[in-house]
């Protein structure tokens, strides 16, 4: 019970506080939260599931497999090499400092305004944090693990990707809310799909009760996959939590 | 055995190791003592072939060292980060041998003995950290026995664990040694555990390293924690190897 509270009592004192103002100020804007919820119910247990929620995943799913692959790939043999990172690794934080929706514009002219193009933006953006933690991952392996793997002829991929992953895990954190961030946003250019774009319809409809039912979806949406990564790391790190415990 | 001849190991413009000749036959067990920063570690990762050396050889069975020798285990001093965290205690022990294309049957066999003769049969399934330091070490000797080197290099495997279970761990290596034979190089910074497991001691001054003296430990074979240390000649020889060491700080 105490516990149940603990979890629930926040969130019900925020609706508890929404749908106080919403109903002493009487704003358009803010609709009260019955109106939200209904807007909720009406607008996506229905086709804008699967013709916006759906296809929005797909291309965060798309965008965050691809940038991993690529990350991944990469910063293995980045880390491993200390003369290949002497020359990377500056190009590579330059790159990680550009604010990816400033590349939207630019893949645009150059990908077109399809499908390929949002994903594009999703890797342009999530490749950088899993490239340099899988790097700084990969460099800082235990030098007594790889002692152990010449000197017993262990093959290294045993150590690797392993020894790396919580500084893996780390990056694809990041790229996970870069990823949801950047999947908003290149649907808010030149789109006829998807959540980013539905909101923004709304909004220029003025169904604000719908506008806000979408915010409420989006943020549902990363908090269930931020869950469900918390799930994975915990399992494929659980060495590495115990180890700290 | 094994032959180290004229070694000598500089870092950057740092001489660590001066010139180092001593040798060891087919199935002796001889404990190199030194003090701290001397370069044990040093001399151990030549000899396993994880260093070059600047000068001098290494050579196992005739045939020069220039990377790991197939038929080598070394037990780590730092048994904590010498352990795969992400596998079980039987899966660490294992890997080396499956790595190496062992058969399924004998790799098995050979898996649960090692693990048996160090007593751990009971725990396969365990993970390295849910273990005390000395159970990690155990593990890494199995690791170690199960490979079935032709020689096996300890540097200061006990160094980090307490006095009750270094006692433990140093008749475990006697037991080991006698059962098997394997051809043993124990390093350590303390004179007590080489003047107690060693067949011959080989003593080291501080660096830039010279070996002091090669020097024959003529105690009962059979050793005995209470026993063995209470001997008068355990006690000369100790004496000895201290006043070895003391001397050749005072040359310096
Ligand atoms: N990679 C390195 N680069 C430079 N100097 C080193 C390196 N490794 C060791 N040294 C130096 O060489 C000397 C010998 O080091 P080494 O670790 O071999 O000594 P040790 O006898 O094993 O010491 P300990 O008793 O602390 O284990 C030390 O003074 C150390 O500072
Ligand atoms: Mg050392």
């Amino acid at each position: 019970m105490k516990a149940i509270l603990r979890v629930l009592g926040l969130p019900a004192l925020l609706v508890l506080a929404w749908w106080a103002y919403s109903a002493s100020a009487d704003n358009f804007y803010v609709p009260d939260p019955g109106r939200v919820a209904a807007a909720f119910a009406e607008t996506w247990f229905g086709e804008r599931l699967l013709d916006d929620a759906l296809p929005s995943l797909g291309r965060l799913l798309a965008g965050y497999v691809v940038a991993t692959a690529v990350g991944v790939g990469l910063g293995v043999p980045i880390g491993l090499s200390a003369r290949l990172r002497a020359t990377a690794e500056p190009v590579l934080e330059f790159f990680r400092a550009i604010p990816p929706p400033v590349l939207v514009p630019l893949i645009m002219l150059l990908a077109g305004i399809d499908d390929t193009m949002k994903v594009l933006v999703i890797v342009s953006g999530c490749v950088w944090p899993i490239l340099l933690n899988t790097v700084e991952g990969v460099r800082a392996l235990d030098g007594v693990l790889a002692d152990t793997c010449r000197m017993y002829g262990i093959s290294r991929r045993h150590l690797i990707l392993r020894g790396a992953s919580p500084q893996i895990m780390a990056g694809l954190r990041q790229a996970l809310s870069v990823g949801i961030i950047l999947m908003v946003i290149s649907e808010m250019f030149a789109s006829s799909s998807g959540l980013g774009f539905t909101i923004v319809l709304f909004q220029r409809g003025f169904q604000i009760a719908e506008m806000w039912s979408g915010i409420l979806l989006l943020g549902l949406l990363g908090f269930a996959l931020s869950t469900a990564f918390r799930w994975c790391e915990r399992r494929i790190l659980f060495w590495h939590w115990s180890n700290r415990a | 055995m094994l032959e180290v001849t004229g070694l000598r190991k500089v870092y950057g413009s740092r001489e660590a190791v001066r010139d180092l000749t001593f040798s060891i036959d087919r199935g002796e067990l001889v404990c190199v003592v030194g003090p701290s920063g001397c370069g044990k570690t040093t001399l151990l990762r030549c000899i396993a072939g994880l260093l070059p050396a600047t000068a001098g050889t290494v050579s196992v069975a005739g045939v020069p060292v220039t990377g790991p020798p197939p038929d080598m285990a070394v037990v780590f001093q730092e048994y904590g980060r010498s352990l795969f965290p992400w596998m079980t205690v039987r899966q660490n022990v294992e890997l080396p041998l499956k790595e190496r294309k062992v058969a399924k049957e004998r790799r098995e066999r050979l898996v649960s003995e090692s693990l048996a003769a160090v007593g751990l049969a009971d725990v396969p399934g365990a993970y390295p950290w849910q273990l005390s330091g000395g159970m990690q070490q155990r593990v890494a000797i199995a690791r170690a026995i199960a490979y079935e080197p032709r020689v096996l290099l300890m540097d200061e495997p006990f160094a980090a664990v307490d006095a009750q279970t270094r006692a433990e761990l140093e008749d475990l290596i006697l037991a080991l040694w006698q059962r098997l034979g394997t051809t043993t190089l124990f390093v350590t910074h303390d004179i007590d555990e080489a003047v107690y497991l060693g067949q011959r001691v080989v003593v080291l001054s501080s660096s830039p390293t010279v070996v002091l003296e090669d020097l024959k430990i003529d105690l009962p074979a059979e050793r005995d924690q209470l026993a063995t240390r209470a001997l008068p000649r355990f006690a000369d020889l100790r004496g000895h190897v201290y006043a070895q060491i003391q001397k050749a700080k005072g040359v310096r």
